[in-house]
Formats: C-alpha cells, structure tokens, sequence
C-alpha cells in the first residue's frame, strides 16, 4: 500500500513540475521566477496539514495512549519540518527578485517561520528526552499547545503587519484563476499531499522497527 | 472544596518558602534591574529612539524576568522526591497546576509592579491616561506567559539542558501575547484608548482561556514521570 | 483462610531501555500480611516498589492494588495505598508542622492542629517548634515522612527500608505501628536490606534476581542466618 502510495506520489510530482516548469505560460512581469509559486503553496500547505495531523495524533496519543499515535505524531512532525523548511526557502526565492530582499516581515511567511520554530521545539524536546514514554507524553502536550497557538499568531502577525500598514505588496497566491495556472497548482497540491503521506508512512514504519528491537 | 483547598494550599507553600528563602525574589529583582541598565546601554541615550521602543523593551524586561521565574517553578519538587510526592496526592492533578500558577502569579505582579514603577521613573513616562487599560493589558499578558509557562516548566523539570530548552519551547507559543501587548501597550501610552486597542485585549483573553485550559486537562500527563 | 490478595503481581516486565530490568515478577500480599523484599543491589527492587505505588509503570504485565488496576486507574490505587520511599518527601524551608499540613492537604484531608502535633509527637518531633527541616538530621526528615504516612489510614504499604537511619526507639515505635496496621488488615510491602530484627514485621520473605521472584517464602522460623543463607543462594541467581 506504501508502495502505491510512493508511485502516485512520483507520478504526481512529475506531472506537477513539468506543468509548472514547463507547461504553464511564463507570467509577463515576474517572468520565470513566479513558477515557484506553483510549489510554495503546495508546500506551506503541507507544512500546516503535517502540523494539524502532529496535533491530532498527539490528542489521541493522549486520550488512548496507542504508541501508533505517537509514532504518527512523531512521523509528520519530521516530514513537515521538511516541507516548512522548504516552504520558507521557497518563499524567500521568490521574494529576492520580487521584492528585492531574501526576507521581510510578511504575514503569511511570518507565520510560517514560526510554525518552523515550533517544530524545532517539538523535534528538540524529543531528542533531549530518553524515555520514550515520556518523550511521547510531553511531545504530545506541546503538539497540542503548539497547534492551538496557531491561530492566535495568524492573527497576531496579520494585525501587526496589516493594521497600519498597507498590506504586503504580492499576496503569494495572487492569480488571474485561469485554467492553465490553477490546474498545475492544484496537481502540484495532490503531489505534494502525498508525497508527504508516503514519507510520513515509511517513517512511521521506520520508526516501529525500531521501538520493536528495542522492547 | 477539596479542589480549591489543595490549589490553595500548593499556592501557600510555595510562596511561604519564597517568602523565607528570598532565592528566586532576590535575584528576580537584581535581575530586573540590571535589564533596565543593560538597555540603557544597547540602546544609547537618545531619548526619542528610547522612547519609539519602550513598550518592547518593557516587555522584553517581563519576558525575561519570566522565563527566569517560571523555570524555577518545579525546581523545589526535585528535592527530597517531592515530585513524586505530587504525582501520589490522590486527587485532581490540575489544583497543583494552579496553586503553581497562582504563586507565579503573584510573584510576577510583584516583580512587573516594581520594575513598571522604575521604568516610569527612568524614562519619565507619564501613566495618566494609560491607566485602566495598562494594568489590564499587563495583566492579561502576565496570565498567558504564566499559564503556559508553569505547564512547560513542569515538562522541563526533568529533562537535561533544562535551562535552554524551557525559553526555546516557551517562546516560540508566546509571539501572541507578546505582540498583543507590546501594541496594545504602545497604543495606550500614546493616549488611546482602550477600545481602540480591543481587539489585542480580546485577543489575550482568547489566548489566556486556551492556555489555562490546557494547563488543566494536560497537566497530570506532565506530572507522570 | 486466604482472602483476596490486595497486591497482585502478574508477570511484571520494566525495561528502561533495551536490558529489561523486571522480566516476569509475580507475587502476592493478602490483607494483615506483611511481604519482606530482598535483592541484591540493582536487582530492581525499588523499582517493583515504584511500580505497585503507581510511580512507574510496567513495560508490561498486569499490577493491581487494593482492587484497582494500577495501570488503568492509576488515581484509584493513589488514594488507598501509602508511600515512603528514599526521598523524605520534605520542604527544607518549611517547619515539620507546615510539611505535614502540606501533605495532608494536599492529600484531601483537613487537619486540625492537635492532630498534627499528636502525630510529630509520636516520632519525638514535637519539640521542633519552628525549626526548618534544613536543619534536620537525615533519621529526624525520615522520622517526619513517616510521621506523614500516619495522617492517612491506607489500604496499603509500601515502603522502602523504612527503618533505615532511625534510632532504637523510632524502629521500635515503627514496628508497633506496623503491627498496628496489619492487624487492621493492611497489607504491607517491605523492601529490605537487614536480615536481622527488621523482618521481625514480614511473614514472608521475596528474594528478586535475575528480575524475577527467585525465592517466595514464609518467614516464620528462620533466624537471621537461615535467612543470610537462603539469599546467598539465591540472590546471585539468574541474570
């Protein structure tokens, strides 16, 4: 089934990037730079649902103590500081010839660097704590803590940049909507959905290996 | 009710100890002071840039002081085995999750009174018309980095590099509460008032409600060791 | 007549990490019974300890407690069962009294003044006043844990060599409370390292090796040395 999984994954991801890369017109006033904007998206997108899974297995882990859960839990929050990573660096590729600097305070980037520096913070309480019971009690905790913090910095960071400021210059999704950019976009979306399935699957399953030798 | 008596009960303790060991409340206000001399210095005396950045500065001085204090919170319980003393108290788990809070509480008051008091004095601030509001907005901020504060120092307590780890987990959650209040507080000094600033406020009390209830359902998971 | 064992062991494994350091415990205690537990050093008997107290939690295996499951219900078992481990489980800032009304309050109890000085009274720390613990000596912090466990009446005991550090007349004074309680029906679970008048309290003797019970015998007419010499055959046993 992984397995399956892995191939429509790969399939996806090269459809998606010949589309984006290849396919989809060259957009008149970025030029060649905007095709980045067909896999930022996709990527925060990731970034947010590997979070919201990080936060739901950590809910179940603690209500049913399944350690299928916590490896889950374990599992996304690894894949999806990956993909974050990435979401960020995309973002700022697209940003330097755009706005002319690798950073700036912009809303939604803002938001996702700390969604990147919470996932540090979960990865590195993991890996200071030895006793995985415990490791997976506490990470479970600051997953939830952490996911409900979420929204609260959305809106704290919009309002800090928006309310007396003009809003930011180039709003990363801004398109015209037709079908030969929306359709590369979305394909790009499934592809990177699951390709980040499939990681977070070999990695669970990585890691139940290695809690069965252990036990 | 045995709830509210055993909260109040871990509260006491913990401020009678502070009250007769002075550890933390001493080097808490040495601290605090010493903050308002080392911004002196980073940031020059140029009174107008002072004064652009004074909210941020105030509650960078709370923050830090905070993640002193907080930090302590559990350092009492791993002496003699307390700890495990908590966890074997039949009962609800969550009335020490607050006692614990309560006494941060109180004792974060007592630091951001003074060092509020001092910065007023230093930088010649006049409170008057932020008056109902400042003390809110502190208030609501205080509550929030106590609230998750006092759970992740729980978490903390035990783990090795205990002193990094605690402000790098705390921070990061925190960038709410400290955006809210260093705007709202910039808003209020600058004379406005507190309905123009309702929406940080609403925001803070939103955040307050999800940490402490939290706090509450996931503290006897932390307690576990 | 055998009642309903009010500890029950049932093939208790913990493993910290890949060496497990219980690997298939079973035991029993019945009410107004008392269960000495010896081993050599790391044979994992405060951790069997820890775990009938609800502290730990076993790797796998089932524990149950005064009729609960420690496991599932673990809040069940923590208001019948009373503990005293190797931490005194004081303040060293507060007085003797002011760490007893903590832990009797915390505890869901509400005493009152006399009571707690009747029970200081009992290990001869009245006199205390309003002395830190800081400046206690190590038998006086273990004299007020115990003095502790006196605020509660549990179901249960488990303790870990409570009459280590005290002096002639506190030994004496625990024995009599723990024959006390035994015979109210209290089960009572001793880890041990004398083999001389302290087991004088156990009616059986549990000798932990190799984690697991290498010997589950009744105390009754053996003197020190019978006992010296069943654990030097045992004890080193397995691993």
């Amino acid at each position: 089934m992984i397995r399956a999984l892995g191939w429509l994954a790969a399939i996806g991801l090269g459809v998606g990037l010949v589309m984006a890369f290849g396919v989809a017109p060259r957009e008149t006033t970025q030029g060649n730079v905007q095709r980045i904007m067909y896999v930022h998206p996709p990527l925060a997108w990731v970034a947010y649902v590997a979070f919201a899974v990080v936060a739901l297995a950590s809910v179940v882990y603690l209500v049913r103590r399944r350690p299928a859960a916590d490896r889950l839990a374990h599992a996304s929050a690894e894949v999806g500081v990956i993909f974050t990573g990435l979401a960020i660096a995309t973002g700022s590729i697209w940003g330097k010839p755009t706005w002319g600097t690798w950073w700036t305070w912009d809303a939604r980037l803002t938001s996702v660097a700390i969604l990147f520096v919470m996932y540090v913070g979960y990865l590195l309480l993991r890996g200071t704590i030895d006793d995985r019971d415990r490791a997976a009690r506490y990470c479970a905790v600051l997953g939830i803590v952490a996911a409900l913090d979420m929204p609260l910095v959305h809106f704290s960071v919009y309002w800090w940049r928006t309310l007396h400021q003009p809003p930011s210059l180039m709003k990363p999704g801004g398109f015209s909507g037709s079908p030969a950019i929306l359709w590369p976009l979305l394909v790009n979306l499934a592809a990177f959905t699951l390709l980040y399935a499939y990681l977070v699957a070999k990695r669970a399953r990585l890691l139940r290996a290695e809690h069965g030798a252990l036990a | 009710m045995t709830f509210a008596r055993r909260a109040a009960v871990v509260a006491w303790k913990d401020l009678l100890v502070e009250r007769r060991s002075k550890e933390t409340l001493n080097a808490l206000l040495f601290f605090s002071l010493l903050l308002l001399f080392v911004f002196q210095f980073a940031l020059g005396p140029d009174r107008e840039r002072l004064a652009g950045v004074l909210p941020g500065v105030l509650w960078l001085g709370f923050i830090l002081s905070a993640l002193l204090a907080l930090g302590r919170t559990f350092l009492l319980e791993r002496e003699h085995d307390c700890w495990e003393g908590l966890l074997l108290a039949p009962g609800d788990k969550s009335a020490i999750y607050l006692g614990k809070l309560a006494a941060n509480l109180a004792l974060m008051a007592f630091v951001e009174t003074l060092v509020l008091g001092l910065f007023v004095i230093f930088f010649d601030i006049d409170l008057g018309g932020a008056l109902p509001g400042l003390p809110l907005v502190v208030a609501l901020g205080t509550l929030g980095l106590g609230a998750v504060g006092t759970l992740f120092a729980a978490m903390t307590a035990h783990v090795r590099a205990r002193e990094v780890l605690f402000p790098v987990l705390l921070l990061p959650v925190q960038i709410p509460v400290l955006l809210a209040t260093v705007k709202a507080t910039e808003a209020l000094l600058l004379g406005e008032s507190l309905g123009a600033v309702a929406h940080w406020v609403k925001l803070l009390a939103a955040a307050d409600v999800v940490y402490v209830v939290i706090g509450l359902l996931t503290f006897d998971a932390v307690l576990e060791g | 007549m055998t009642a309903e064992p009010v500890i029950r062991l049932s093939d208790v494994r913990k493993a910290f990490g890949v060496q497990p350091v219980l690997d298939g415990v079973s035991l029993e205690v019945r009410p107004g019974e008392a269960v000495a537990l010896l081993g050599g050093n790391g044979a994992g008997k405060t951790t069997l300890l820890k775990i009938v107290a609800t502290i730990l939690r076993p790797t796998s295996g089932r524990v149950f407690v005064a009729g609960r499951d420690a496991v599932r219900d673990a809040e069940g078992v923590r208001g019948r069962i009373g503990f005293a481990g190797h931490g005194a489980w004081v303040y060293d800032d507060l007085t003797a009294t002011e760490n007893l009304r903590f832990w009797a309050t915390l505890g869901g109890r509400a005493p009152s003044d006399p009571e707690l000085a009747a029970a200081l009274a009992a290990v001869d720390l009245d006199r205390t006043g309003t002395a830190r613990v800081r400046t206690f000596s190590a038998g006086m912090k273990r004299r007020l844990s115990l003095a502790r466990l006196t605020l509660f009446q549990p179901a249960v005991l488990a303790l870990d060599e409570p009459f280590g550090g005290l002096d002639q007349r506190a030994k004496k004074w625990l024995e009599g409370q723990l024959e006390t309680f035994k015979s109210r029906g209290g089960a009572l679970l001793m880890v041990t390292h004398s083999f001389g008048r302290e087991l004088g309290i156990a009616d059986r003797i549990a000798i932990l090796a190799g984690g697991r019970i290498a010997l589950d015998t009744p105390r009754g007419g053996l003197d020190p040395d019978d006992v010296q010499r069943l654990y030097a055959a045992h004890a080193e046993e397995g691993a």
